[in-house]
Order: structure tokens, then sequence, then C-alpha cells
């Protein structure tokens, strides 16, 4: 056995994405580059050709694309023969990969495909964190895992073969996570041993249940299909399948604890302090893992915040949420995403109000959305004990409190503004809100 | 090369037998249908295509049905040469890397559309059959010009004719250097058949164009699909050929048309009579055709004279 170059230590989040597709063992890798998530394949290309990985036999073949359509559509080719699959993109490369995702939902193909989220362009190219990327897909199909640690990249990427290739699922799973933030700093991050993870991750077949490549068994795939044809049924048999993923996530979950000491909540929702939290903020990505810290300078102050991070954004975990806003009835949701024209532009907290409406005991529950470090921009945690001052105020008060950067009943916070937070001399950037 | 004989095509169980079977949704006379029987009497059973959004995707059937009696991959219209790649690439990794990968796609999912995966495949040198039907415009929609349509051709989106000339997609792909691109026409169907049979034993990115008429779209009647196809080669509007290695050899009736005055007047292909796409074709548009057909051949005469010196 070769000694690995890297096992545990200070790693970067991409590269803790490449390690963790080697020990996955994927069979194909089809790569492009775009910041911030290039050097996810840039170390993918030389991981391929490392010792360590040659000396255990293992055969990841290598595709360079020449963009990222062709990276989605060359998974869906490799993953039609039963390959397992693996890329990575961000930004505008997913934008331009989305005409092959919606066709891996249909196509039932399990993929996973990382993503450095970044902001999108048009106004100037933006390219640091920002979920509108991966947010313009949450009704693909795809599931889809918004996380919050380096270490949670690596186990999110081995986890994701259990749940998009279990045979209940078969959708794609994206985990996305923030650019820059966590794809290009170090934190300390520890491989699971070659063995440990050939023996979680889940045992390859020779084929899929629904697809194969056989001449003995010849079969055609994406026929037309009349509208008084099965179209319908198919669309709603990914919608059940999304349903089912809820279970297998957790289950997954479960095993990973069970085997490696490590967990991320049940697998969908990661709750600090909740239980017994008077207001709650809910959020995703390292923002919302950020809060905890928020949460803990104000229970020193005495004031019982708990925060609730989404891990699993798609499938929604309704039912997960939903208890612990039944418990607190004051909830803030936090989005790093806009969602235009929707009515709280906040794609998260839109969803939870949605959600709210399926029970008496949440009905009445107090929803204030909150949107914050788009392209990237600082959100402190004095940020965030701010917005949590917010909740307390409406909790006190009865009321939600008015602010200069409240707009169409969203907090947007660390807007450019008549605040203080302006950096550019008095200017006001914002126009007059 | 070895030109099989129609009797030893039914001699061969294996050849005599129909892959694209009979049942299928093609129009009376389609051009695409008899190539992709004869293209696939070549290829065996040991095939899976990639076909991306094109008359093919919806003539092999309804869902349910299916007509192709081999693994047959609909795909989407930009992504046909990566899927096949990364499907080739997905059979490798799953023991079968002996199946051929074929892609079969329109002229407007090759010269437009999908060009740079074509080109990306191409430069990779995938083991794959990248094979471009040509009836020389969107006929699946319902006859829009694609850039593989001929100068002053009358579509729906052409309704004053072409302005341009037709792109010369075999030579683009060539300019690859990859081991094998081909034309053929299915008035030839030995010749189309022996030059799959030939591209499927070899090894890296194969290019195969095939003239296939298609009376709807060029408006003519439908006992006349060989007719048109043999009238495109005589012409010289439509060269057969091969390039082997770099190595380009006029092939089938191709051969002796190298010299312009063996060909068949332009005027014969080219008129209203001949096809209803071509209404709007007078004398000038001849002329400028005539030029086109010359540059097309230019592209050829660079291969033989620069062979020529080679072998000096």
């Amino acid at each position: 056995m070769v000694e690995p170059k890297f096992f545990e230590g200070p790693q970067k989040g991409n590269l803790a994405a490449a390690y963790a597709a080697m020990d996955a063992n994927v069979d194909v890798i089809t790569a492009y580059p775009i910041t911030p998530q290039t050097t996810v394949v840039e170390e993918l290309s030389s991981l391929v050709g490392e010792e360590e990985f040659i000396a255990r036999n293992q055969k990841t073949q290598f595709m360079r694309m020449e963009s990222e359509h062709s990276v989605a559509a060359g998974l869906v080719g490799a993953s039609y023969a039963g390959a397992r699959v693996y890329s990575a993109t961000a930004g505008q490369g997913l934008l331009y990969m989305t005409e092959m995702i919606h066709w891996m939902v249909g196509a039932r193909l399990p993929v996973v495909l990382s993503i450095a989220t970044r902001g999108l362009t048009g106004g100037g190219w933006n390219i640091w964190a920002d979920y509108g990327d991966i947010m313009g897909l949450r009704d693909s199909g795809i599931m889809i895992q918004l996380l919050g640690t380096h270490q949670e990249i690596y186990d999110s990427i081995l986890m994701g073969f259990n749940i998009s290739e279990h045979p209940d699922v078969m959708l794609p799973l994206f985990p996305a996570y923030g650019g820059f933030v966590l794809s290009h700093t170090s934190k300390p991050v520890k491989r699971v041993p070659w063995e440990e993870a050939q023996k979680f991750v889940i045992p390859k077949r020779d084929e899929w249940e629904h697809v194969w490549i056989d001449s003995e068994r010849p079969m055609m795939t994406g026929a037309l299909i009349m509208p008084q044809s099965f179209y319908a049924e198919f669309r709603i048999k990914a919608h059940e399948a999304q349903l089912k993923a809820i279970s297998v996530i957790k289950d997954t979950m479960a095993e990973f604890e069970k085997r490696f000491g490590r967990s991320y909540g049940n697998g969908l929702v990661e709750p600090y302090k909740a239980d017994d939290a008077d207001v709650l903020m809910i959020g995703y990505g390292t923002i919302a893992k950020q809060a905890e810290d928020a949460v803990d300078v104000l229970r020193e102050q005495g004031y019982k915040a708990g925060a609730l991070r989404v891990r699993t954004y798609r499938p929604f975990p309704t039912e997960d949420i939903l208890k612990y806003i039944k418990k607190t009835q004051i909830v803030g949701v936090m989005d790093r995403a806009i969602a235009f024209g929707n009515p709280t532009a906040g794609p998260l907290s839109t969803d939870i109000m949605a959600a709210c409406q399926r029970y008496d005991s949440t009905r009445n529950a107090k929803i204030l959305p909150f949107i914050g470090g788009l392209g990237g921009r600082d959100v402190t945690y004095d940020d965030q004990i701010e917005q949590f001052k917010i909740l307390f105020d409406l909790k006190e008060k009865g009321e939600a409190p008015k602010k200069p950067y409240k707009m169409w009943g969203t907090y947007w916070t660390g807007l450019i503004t008549g605040s203080d937070k302006v950096p550019q001399g008095e200017e006001e950037y914002f126009g007059d809100i | 090369m070895a030109k099989t004989k129609i009797v030893d095509i039914v001699a061969n169980p294996e050849t005599k037998r129909e892959y694209f079977l009979p049942g299928n949704a093609t129009c009376q006379g389609c051009g695409l249908d008899l190539a992709l029987r004869w293209a696939m009497k070549a290829l065996g059973p040991k095939t899976a295509t990639v076909s991306p959004a094109s008359c093919a995707n919806v003539v092999t059937g309804l869902w349910p049905k299916s007509a192709p009696d081999w693994a047959w991959f609909n795909m989407a219209f930009a992504a046909s040469a990566a899927a096949a790649s990364g499907m080739k690439h997905g059979l490798i990794a799953k023991g079968k890397g002996d199946y051929n990968v074929v892609v079969w796609a329109g002229d407007g999912g090759t010269a437009d559309i999908g060009i740079q995966g074509l080109s990306g495949a191409a430069e990779r040198n995938e083991d794959i059959i990248y094979v471009m039907y040509d009836n020389e415009s969107y006929m699946n929609t319902g006859i829009q010009a694609s850039s593989s349509a001929p100068r002053g051709t009358v579509t729906t989106t052409t309704p004053y004719g072409k302005a341009k000339k037709k792109k010369n997609v075999p030579m683009i792909v060539a300019a690859h250097n990859v081991p094998y691109v081909a034309t053929c026409a299915v008035s030839d169907p030995m010749d189309l058949y022996d030059k799959f049979k030939k591209a499927k034993d070899i090894k890296g990115f194969r290019f195969i164009q095939i003239l296939t008429p298609c009376p709807p779209g060029w408006r003519h009647e439908a006992q006349y699909t060989i007719k048109q196809a043999q009238l495109a080669v005589d012409t010289g509007v439509f060269p057969l050929f091969e390039i082997e290695n770099g190595i380009l050899t006029l092939s089938g009736k191709s051969k002796r048309l190298h010299d312009p005055t063996k060909r068949k007047p332009l005027s014969e292909y080219f008129s209203k009579k001949n096809q209803g796409r071509f209404k709007l074709i007078d004398d000038k548009l001849i002329e400028q055709l005539q030029q086109d057909v010359n540059e097309w051949w230019s592209w050829i005469d660079r291969y033989l004279v620069y062979q020529e010196n080679l072998e000096i």
C-alpha cells in the first residue's frame, strides 16, 4: 500500500471534494474549468495519476471536455452505460449545463456534481459566494445539499453516491458550498481510509435497473411521449423519488455517523440550541454555520436564541423544519440568494412560509425574511446578532421593527444604503429607502 | 477498398437481418431510413447510438415503441458528441469497451448547434463514430435552413432563398486530423456500407457525412430520393471521398468527376423542376452555386496536390 500524500490536516474545500470523489471510486470524471470550482478538477486530473490511486488499481477516467454543457452531457452518456460519475462546476457553468441537468433528472441518472456557488453575471462578473446559481435549479428535480464546513464537503460527496444511486432515489445530487468561503480556504479535513470507504459507499452495479446497453436486450430511451401517454406519470415518479430520498438521506447520515463518528444533524437539518429557543434563525451554508456563534453570544447575554441550518434543500425537509417552527413561532429565514419577483425575494423564506400553511400549529408563526451576503458580501456575526435582535423585538413588541434596510417586508442585511455601512464617503448608492 | 456486393450482404445472416425495423415512422422515400438501414448492417448489434434532436428521434418510435433493434439513446440537441464520448468511457469502465458508440445526428445537430461538441470530441480523438445525416435543413421542425443548406434553398426561414453557401463540415472535421473522415450518399448503399465497415475497425474519432434526400423538405416526389442523391453526386455538388490518416481518396462515382467536364450540368440539379426548394434559382444563382461547388472541390484538390508531392 502506498502512503497517501494527504490523509488528514488542513485542506482546501475544493481539494476535499476531489479526494472524496476518488475515495468514492468514481468511474468517469468530466471536467471544465470555472472559478471558483476549477481547483476541484485540477486536483482530480492530478490525482488520477497519483501513486496512491494507481497502486490500488483504481481506473478512474478523467475526461477534459470543451464546455460545461459537454461536461454534463458526458456524465449523462457515461451514466447511461452504468458508470459512477462525478464532476464539479459553479455559477455560469451551472447555467450552461442546465439543459443536461434536467436531462439527468428525466432520465433518472444518479450523478454527483458539486457546486462552488457564486454570483451570476449580467450586471458584471461576480465569482464570490452566492447561492443564486444553484437556487435557480431548485425545482429541476435535482437533490440539493447546502454545506457548511470543509469536512462536510468531503463527507457529503462520499455519502452522495449512497443517496443518488439508491434504487429508491436514482436522482442527481448537487452538494453546494460557498465559493471562496469554503472552496479556497483551508480547515482540518480527514479522509476515510480506502477500505472503510469502499465498505461504506454503495456497491457498484453492472447496470441501472431502468436503463442499460446490451445487444441482447436492446432498448431505446428518450423517445417522444404523447400527452395521453406516460409523460405526466414519469414526472410525478421523479417527485416521488425526491420524497423517498428524505428517509434515504437520514439513513445514510445515521450509517455514516455510526461508522465514522461525524454527523450533520439528521442529514436534512442541523439544529443548534433550537429546542428551547425563544426565537429561531433558519439559514443555509456557511452563514447558517456562523449563526451558531451569534447564538452563543446572545445566550451569554441572556437571550435564548436558536439556529437551524437547512442542509438538504431538495428534497425539502418540511416536517423537520416545521417541528422547530412549531416550538418557537418567531422565526427568521436568511437567504444568500435572490429570487427575483417572488413573495419574499428569498427562495428559502418563500418555501418555509408556504410549508407553514400545512398545519394549524405553524400557520400563525411569524416568519421574517432576511437576505444578505449576495455576491460574496461579508455577513459578520455582529450582523447576525442584529438579525436576532429584530426577532426578539418582534417577540417582545408583537411587531416587526422598522429598519432602513427593510423593504417590501424583507430585511436586506448588509446593504449599502444610508446606514453606517456605506463604504464610500457619504454617498447613498441605493436611493431613498 | 474491397467493394461489397449485394449478394454478400444477402448471404450473411448478420447483414441480411434488418436492424432498423419496418413499421417505423419515416416518410415515404426517407433518405435517413435508408442510411440507417445500411449503416447498421455494417455496424452490427454491438452498437450504442446517441442521437440528438432530429427526425431520427421521432421516426424511431413514439414511446414505448422502438424501431431500432439495438441500443438507441435520444439526446439533447447540442449534446451528442459529448454524451457519446462519456458513453464510450462509461462502457470501458463497465468492461464493455467493444461496443461501437455512434452519434447519429442531422445536419443542424452537427453543423450548427452540435459543432462545439463535435470539435471537442474530434480534438480529443474520442473512440466514436460521428454520423452526420445531411438533409440540408431542419426537417423535423418543419424545414428551416441550417448552415448545411445550399445557397438559394427556399425554406420556411429563408423564404427568399438562402443567401449563404453550404458549410463544409467534413473539411472542418478533417482539419482536426482525425483518423477517418468520409462522405457517402444513399444512392450508393454499397459504398455507404463499405465505409461504415471500414470505420468500424478504425480506432479513434471517425466522421461520416451521408447525403440523405428528404422528399417533403426538398419538395420532390418520394420515388426520386435515390435519383436526387445520384444527381447531387453526378453534378459534383456532393463529392464522395475518404480521408484516411490525412490521405484523401475519391470514391464511387466521384472518382472520375475530378475532371469538371465529366460532371452533369448544375442546372439539372438546382432547378425548380427537379426540386421545389430550388424554385428561386436563376442563372445568376447557378453561377454562384458553380463557384461554391468549385470551392468545395478546391479543398479536395489541396489534398490531391499535396499527396502528389508526397509521392515525388
